[in-house]
């Protein structure tokens, strides 16, 4: 044996027996209820969507199309991908990633051309509908990226919601009292990390199952801001409950970029932290020492453990790492979005946080355009309301948890969770 | 670099799992553990390497006392262990592996693979590993996997490689690789600690042999002893190692499988195509390593995997396509290859587990209640028989050892009426003592007129048990060839060669020597 390859045991022919026909299915049905909807019934007028204000530097004319091309377009479009998939599901070959990517995105065009044409005022500011998911979507991508940490390295972390929650309640009444709201930002991290702080003890060194601690955490952060809200901020919110406002911070030139300027250069400070968080998390996870040590702990904590590394410190830190990420988003409530804190005024963002991190596949940036397009939905349901479309406005709210039904129960692909997430690693 | 270990002692609550044990590991040498299961080799080596604090004792390296608080001391003071499990992320890349928990980094913390894969290719060239430092690990052949581990250990400069039974995973042919590697790396002045239960292994490569039992050194063994002399010192008495077996007198062909084909749910064929069949009276056995489509074949045939084509027959009966319940009903005993997961319920009783396949039928139930006095009377009666060390018949079933776990779920399966018989692994980890035991109780199964399928990968049991030898390989069948087979063919067909081949190949070797 002069060679010492071995060949794989146990991998069998593969052949096309067992084929999972969900796919094709899934995109047969949604291209009929396309045809059928967009294309047959689509309204008989043209579409505007603006790209730029009448004030920009630079004004781009808007886009005007008629519905029923881009119903008849859009639809014929999703059968034909629909062909395609059945065609190489039936002879036994995966579906390419980039049918069900291009079959959404037209079936967002195809929506969105429908929905706003059958509006009494058919016509709607792109921009702005662009500029809003990015504002809906900040909270969002900075509770999946304390997700992300958490749960990269073993602990699962319903906690998110409560996170946020503390985070948006101590920047209200941190910044109130000092009256800067940079200090409120600083007490947003702070308050995140406590929630973390608690998280952490029990789910790592008291092994409680983390899923429960989470929950609790949950309910006790509602409850106590709740008490304080109605026992201290409300009686004298002229000092407890009314921060000054995060500033606007744009960038000369760059901000006047149409359509995209808005979003990328014309944020506040938590807005910048957001962008700069996914990139170095991103970076920092798949190509640092850090970041191989703690995807090791998550996926193979013995396996760390033997090689040295501290898997439980490890795990310690970086819950409470995404304390301080998830503060910090928990602070754009109250120092960005609006001015004072309200009771439970996270509204479950921590979950679709949560559902953002599935969808994005664990992975920094697919969580943050995941969170996007819940951001983008709830965006939509928003405008929508007030153009006035046939689409009863409670159907368009449920839309972003629609979405994330489908999203996390696998339409895009299997996606896999950490090997060791949400067990707890006992030495010996 | 010399190692020792004196007087190391490890209590875990009122259990002594090492009993002042001393042993020395001198440079450029094999020195094999050998111990049943359960004799305490793993708990000592996991002294040695960090893992666990020993309650008394010390470790001298080079003469100089030294106290390992993790594996990262053991690792810098020069000791690399393979263990029995890989200690391998699977969603990692070799390089990643490697790297991991000894980084080379650039500024910032940032990685730097570039180094690692280097170095993963200096030591693969130098020893013929042959491992692609980009390659996934979870897509590794086991083998490959193994080697992994030994660059690991390799990259930390270690002096001292323990081995923890290292090639119970391994194809004859790996095995004999792995025994390659380990005489390269003690021609390069490496010391090795190689803990095996398997004798012939252990004599074909040590420089000394050091026997543990029941947590004690019983003494030391050269290598040129026989087989015979290392089993009974290793089981503290005299053991026959070849069972006296009646040929078999096999009668009508009861069984019969056909063109079976088990898919994964990726498609993969991990059963594909398979016809045999057993008569009633003798025992086939399955071999083959370990994820060649053995636990897929009994699970089929068990009702308990999805995607089954083909046909399974018993007594012209149909199998395929029946509950469970229904194929356990029609007289099919299972010992499944995890029993402690599969084949009993830990937190039951023993007693409740004597009669988890029987609890709805007279006489262990009457109508919707079941009668607690006879399913107890039961117990006593199979804990006698079976000679089931528990503390009573209501201990919970997860406290008893392994072999007495398997004792549990044998006797079960063999308490009623059987028309075939089916055990996966039946005495893995089992001790050598039980092993016995419970070989001729199968034997007595088959002696009995029923039909029995082994599914085994060590090749002494099914040497020991057979009377035809099936090998799978790949999910296919290699052939079927007599219980006298040599372990040369066995070993060529499940590398994957027809035992046509397999036999011409080895016939034309020995015709050459002579």
């Amino acid at each position: 044996m002069s060679t010492a390859t071995t060949e794989a045991p146990a991998r069998g022919t593969r052949d096309a027996g067992v084929r999972s026909w969900k796919t094709p299915i899934i995109l047969a049905v949604v291209a009929l209820f396309s045809l059928l909807v967009f294309a047959i019934g689509a309204p008989a007028n043209d579409v505007t969507f603006r790209l730029s204000d009448d004030r920009d530097a630079i004004v781009l004319p808007a886009i005007v199309v008629s519905a029923p091309v881009i119903g008849w377009i859009t639809a014929l479009g999703m059968i034909a991908l629909t062909v395609v998939a059945f065609l190489r599901t039936r002879s036994g070959r995966k579906i390419p990633t980039g049918v069900p990517a291009v079959f959404a995105v037209l079936f967002l065009i195809a929506f969105l051309t429908w929905v706003v044409g059958s509006a009494r005022t058919p016509n709607v500011a792109l921009y702005g509908l662009l500029a809003g998911s990015v504002a809906l979507a900040v909270p969002l991508i900075f509770g999946s990226l304390s997700g992300i940490l958490c749960e990269r390295s073993g602990v699962v972390n319903i906690a998110i919601e409560g996170q946020l929650l503390f985070g948006a309640f101590a920047a209200a009444v941190a910044a109130s009292l000092s009256g800067s709201p940079y200090v409120g930002l600083v007490a947003a991290a702070v308050a995140g990390v406590l929630v973390s702080l608690v998280l952490a003890v029990f789910s790592i060194r008291y092994v409680v199952n983390q899923v429960i601690v989470g929950v609790v955490l949950n309910v006790l952060v509602s409850g106590l801001t709740g008490f304080l809200f109605s026992a201290v901020l409300s009686e004298d919110p002229e000092r407890w409950n009314s921060p000054p406002n995060l500033p606007v911070i744009q960038i000369p030139l760059l901000s006047e970029i149409p359509v995209i300027g808005p979003i990328l250069f014309e944020q506040t400070i938590v807005g910048y932290l957001m962008y700069v968080a996914v990139a170095v998390i991103y970076v920092a996870l798949f190509r640092s020492r850090w970041g191989l040590r703690t995807r090791a702990v998550g996926e193979h904590p013995k396996a760390a453990d033997t090689l040295g590394v501290n898997v439980n410190r490890m795990r310690f830190t970086n819950v409470l790492l995404a304390g301080v990420v998830a503060g910090i988003g928990g602070s754009f409530f109250t120092l960005v979005a609006v001015s004072g804190f309200g009771r439970d005024m996270t509204a479950g963002a921590g979950y679709i946080a949560l559902a953002a991190m599935i969808f994005g596949r664990w992975n920094p940036i697919g969580a943050f355009f995941a969170a996007l397009l819940f951001g983008f939905a709830t965006n939509l349901s928003n405008v929508l309301s007030l153009l006035g479309t046939p689409v009863p406005d409670q159907f368009l709210r449920m839309l972003p948890y629609v979405v994330t039904v489908f999203a996390v129960a696998g339409l895009v692909g299997r996606s896999r969770a950490p090997g060791a997430s949400g067990i707890p690693y006992i030495k010996g | 670099m010399k190692l020792e270990l004196i007087g190391i002692t490890k209590r875990f609550g009122s259990l002594v799992a090492n009993d002042a044990i001393d042993l020395v590991v001198e440079p450029g040498q094999v020195h094999s553990l050998l111990g049943e299961n359960g004799a305490g080799k793993s708990t000592l080596m996991n002294v040695l390497y960090g893992l666990y604090d020993p309650t008394e004792g010390e470790i001298l390296v080079d003469d100089k006392p030294v106290t390992f608080k993790g594996p990262g001391d053991a690792m810098a003071a020069g000791i690399g262990m393979v263990h029995q499990h890989f200690m391998l992320v699977p969603v990692f890349t070799v390089a990643e592996n490697v790297a991991l928990g000894n980084e080379a980094v650039k500024a910032g913390g940032m990685l730097d693979l570039q180094k690692t894969r280097t170095r993963i290719r200096q030591i693969s060239d130098q020893y013929g590993f042959d491992v692609d430092p980009d390659a996934v690990v979870e897509d590794l052949p086991v083998g490959v996997q193994q080697r992994v581990e030994i660059i690991k250990a390799l990259v930390r400069d270690a002096e001292v490689l323990i081995l923890d039974e290292p090639t119970a995973v391994l194809t004859p042919k790996e095995t004999d690789e792995l025994l390659g590697i380990m005489g390269q790396l003690k021609a390069d002045g490496k010391s090795i600690v190689f803990i095996s239960h398997k004798l012939r292994e252990v004599k074909a490569v040590s420089d000394v042999i050091t026997v543990i039992r029941r947590g004690k050194v019983v003494g030391t063994a050269d290598p040129g002893a026989s087989t015979t002399e290392l089993a009974s010192l290793m089981v503290g008495r005299s053991v026959s190692l070849t069972l006296d077996k009646q040929p078999a007198t096999p009668g009508e062909v009861t069984f019969r499988v056909q063109d079976l084909t088990v898919q994964a749910a990726n498609g993969q064929r991990v059963v594909d195509g398979l016809s045999f069949d057993v008569a009633k009276g003798e025992i086939l056995a399955i071999a083959g390593v370990q994820g060649n489509g053995q636990t897929e074949l009994t699970e089929a045939i068990m009702g308990l995997q999805d995607h089954v084509t083909g046909s399974i027959t018993l007594g012209g009966q149909e199998l395929l396509g029946r509950s469970v319940k229904d194929v356990i009903r029609a007289g099919v005993g299972f010992v499944p290859e995890d029993r402690s997961v599969d084949g009993l319920v830990g937190t039951f009783s023993v007693a409740e587990n004597l009669v988890l396949n029987r609890y709805d039928d007279a006489p262990f139930a009457r109508g919707l209640s079941m009668s607690p006095a006879v399913i107890e009377k039961n117990a006593e009666e199979k804990i006698a028989e079976y000679d089931i060390r528990t503390q009573s018949a209501t201990a919970a079933a997860g406290t008893l050892s392994g072999g007495n776990q398997q004792k549990v779920v044998m006797a079960r399966e063999f308490s009623r009426p059987l028309e075939l018989f089916i055990a996966s692994q039946p005495t893995r980890g089992v001790d050598v003592g039980s092993i016995e035991f419970l070989h001729r109780r199968i034997i007595a199964e088959r002696d009995g007129g029923t039909p029995v399928i082994i599914v085994s990968t060590e090749l002494d049991e099914v040497l020991e048990l057979a009377d035809r030898i099936a090998v799978l390989y790949r999910g296919r069948l290699m052939g079927i060839v007599p219980g006298a087979a040599s372990r040369d063919v066995l070993g060529l067909m499940m590398a994957g060669m027809s035992g046509d081949e397999a036999l011409a190949q080895v016939h034309d070797v020995q015709g050459g020597n002579l």
